[in-house]
């Protein structure tokens, strides 16, 4: 086996499973601060993509563009704790899940309505030469797209764990009442949630936009992260990095060696299987919180 | 038994409080008041509306009629949030912890309401934010010293035994240093060395930090030792009030708690 040709699709799966990271990145928020799989988040990825590459067509600037964006996502977020979640605190987890689908299918009709529903082609101004490492070709765009989710993940991590709204977040997810009776506020710790949300899919956006174009099938990556998350734990956000990490490994690797054998392209249905033979084993994840039932 | 404080003015007052869901009323025109420094108890049969009543206090429910008063700013109901802040903190009749987190971390969130630095600096989780951090951990651990639970401080607390998980969410309401403790049932399912455990402590917070303490207890036998004054509720509505021997030698009482002939 040539090792050089094997570390080189290791390293170009390695870096591809950063940006499965950071979609799923977006899901882990919302699970841990409410619980529930938010079915809206791809579709908050093409919001925030569509948006910013309009803008920047119409003449806006770069930054301002993003600016902007992020503030429309942040609107989005109270949008939808003021008109979703908040009258539906308390109720079972399948009704909030059920109202994200429907926010999804709101969200679909409004990008497309007020923007369009063509090809755009998002240009972050990053060469997409490989650089070539001692014979071994590495994606420059990939290594960007890599140094931007492992920043994002790291700062997410630490907020998140360490801090008091991260703990806040926690606590909101396991018990509302018992959150309202220390005083935390379910609003204020939602509108954070969806507001990270927001720029994880806006960053998201930005890079999957790049790579494939912005268009509606953008929506779909967020399938990806099914297994990601199966893979690292729903509420975990070092788990969706490594979970990431596996997952874009494992499906380059898989569709080189064993592909061949089996006819080829088994790129797109390898990380599911994993995820099944996952679940097996592990249903909480790599590094989700244990289920804890006492009897 | 001799208590160090001294009980003093009124600082929480029910007025004529009532409240229905649909048809049913769990409470109607029921007023007292809970005075700094003393243990309340609250008492009842099963459904007199006792959990309702704390629930209004600190904010759960929003009764029809009445007003709260408390430290002196009357209101016809208090928000969650608001109670948290003023000063008011609670355990529940069936335990809600957070339970997929740390003893420590639970007990953290409790001092929620006075962790003041934002968003930004929590964020970059450096300077301010950390010392803050460190300083309300340090408050933490004497709580968890004093509530002689050192050893599951780590422990994720939906492993730990029924009588420490009602240890633990005790912790986490006094650590919101409350002027005024609402107690649900805090010895319910309890044994008898546990029950022991858990009076001495709600005297202790009662002692040493002077917190007003309002709760509802079925057994009567602990009402009677730890309580200053009993309220009895029965049907939603207030029976009876006064020290636990005029309460317990109260005809209507005996006849709400072993009912009647007709």
């Amino acid at each position: 086996m040539d090792v050089l040709f094997f570390l080189e699709v290791l390293i170009g799966g390695l870096l591809s499973g950063t940006m499965y990271s950071l979609v799923a990145l977006g899901f882990v928020l919302i699970f841990k601060a409410s619980g529930v799989f938010n079915f809206a988040q791809g579709t908050m990825v093409l919001f925030a993509a569509l948006t910013f590459v309009r803008l920047v067509e119409m003449g806006w600037n770069f930054w301002l563009s993003i600016a902007v964006t992020f503030a429309a996502m942040i609107a989005l977020a109270f949008a939808v704790e003021r008109l979703v979640l908040r009258p539906l605190v308390n109720q079972p987890l399948i009704i909030l899940f059920m109202a994200t689908i429907g926010l999804t299918f709101f969200l679909e009709g409004f990008t497309q309505t007020i923007w369009d529903s063509n090809v755009h082609r998002l240009d972050l101004g990053i060469k997409d030469t490989p650089w070539d490492i001692r014979g071994m070709l590495v994606s420059q765009f990939d290594v960007f797209a890599a140094v931007a989710a492992g920043t994002m993940v790291a700062t997410l991590a630490v907020f998140f764990n360490k801090t008091r709204i991260g703990r806040a977040l926690r606590a909101v997810a396991d018990d509302h009442q018992a959150a309202q009776s220390v005083g935390i506020s379910l609003q204020h710790i939602w509108v954070i949630v969806w507001a990270a949300a927001g720029l994880v899919a806006l960053v998201a956006g930005l890079l999957w936009g790049a790579r494939l174009g912005v268009q509606f099938s953008i929506t779909i990556v967020a399938l990806k992260a099914l297994p990601v998350l199966i893979l690292g734990g729903f509420t975990s956000v070092p788990g969706a990095i490594i979970g990431g990490l596996i997952i874009g490994a494992s499906e380059k690797l898989a569709e080189v060696y064993i592909g061949p054998f089996v006819g080829g392209a088994i790129e797109n249905w390898f990380p599911y299987m994993l995820a099944m033979v996952f679940l097996l084993f592990r249903p909480q994840g790599l590094f989700g919180e244990k289920i804890i039932e006492r009897v | 038994m001799e208590r160090l404080r001294k009980i003093g003015d009124v600082v929480l007052k029910m007025e004529g409080i009532s409240l229905a869901f649909g048809g049913v009323k769990a409470l109607a025109d029921v007023s007292f008041e809970v005075r700094a420094h003393e243990i309340l108890a609250i008492i009842g049969p099963n459904g007199a509306g006792k959990s309702s009543m704390l629930n209004v206090i600190n904010g759960f429910y929003r009764p029809q009629q009445g007003s709260i008063t408390f430290h002196g700013r009357t209101r016809k109901q208090m928000e969650p949030h608001e109670a948290a802040t003023q000063g008011i903190a609670r355990t529940f009749q069936n335990i809600a912890l957070f339970k997929g987190m740390s003893t420590l971390d639970n007990i953290m969130t409790g001092r929620n309401t006075m962790m003041k630095r934002n968003l930004l600096w929590q964020a970059l989780y450096y300077g301010p934010a950390l010392k803050e951090e460190i300083e309300h951990r340090a408050a933490c651990e004497r709580i968890i010293d004093f509530l002689e639970i050192e050893a599951i401080r780590r422990a994720p607390v939906g492993k730990l035994p029924y009588g420490l998980q009602k240890r633990v969410e005790l912790g986490r309401a006094l650590a919101a240093e409350p002027t005024l403790l609402l107690l649900d049932e805090p010895m319910a399912g309890m044994n008898l060395e546990e029950k022991q455990d858990m009076c001495r402590f709600i005297l202790d917070v009662n002692d040493e930090f002077g917190t007003t303490i309002v709760l509802i207890e079925h057994d009567m036998g602990v009402v009677m030792d730890i309580s200053d004054r009993v309220v009895v509720l029965d049907y939603g509505r207030k029976i009876a009030e006064g020290t636990p021997d005029a309460v317990r030698a109260n005809q209507t009482v005996i006849d709400a708690y072993l009912g009647v002939a007709h």
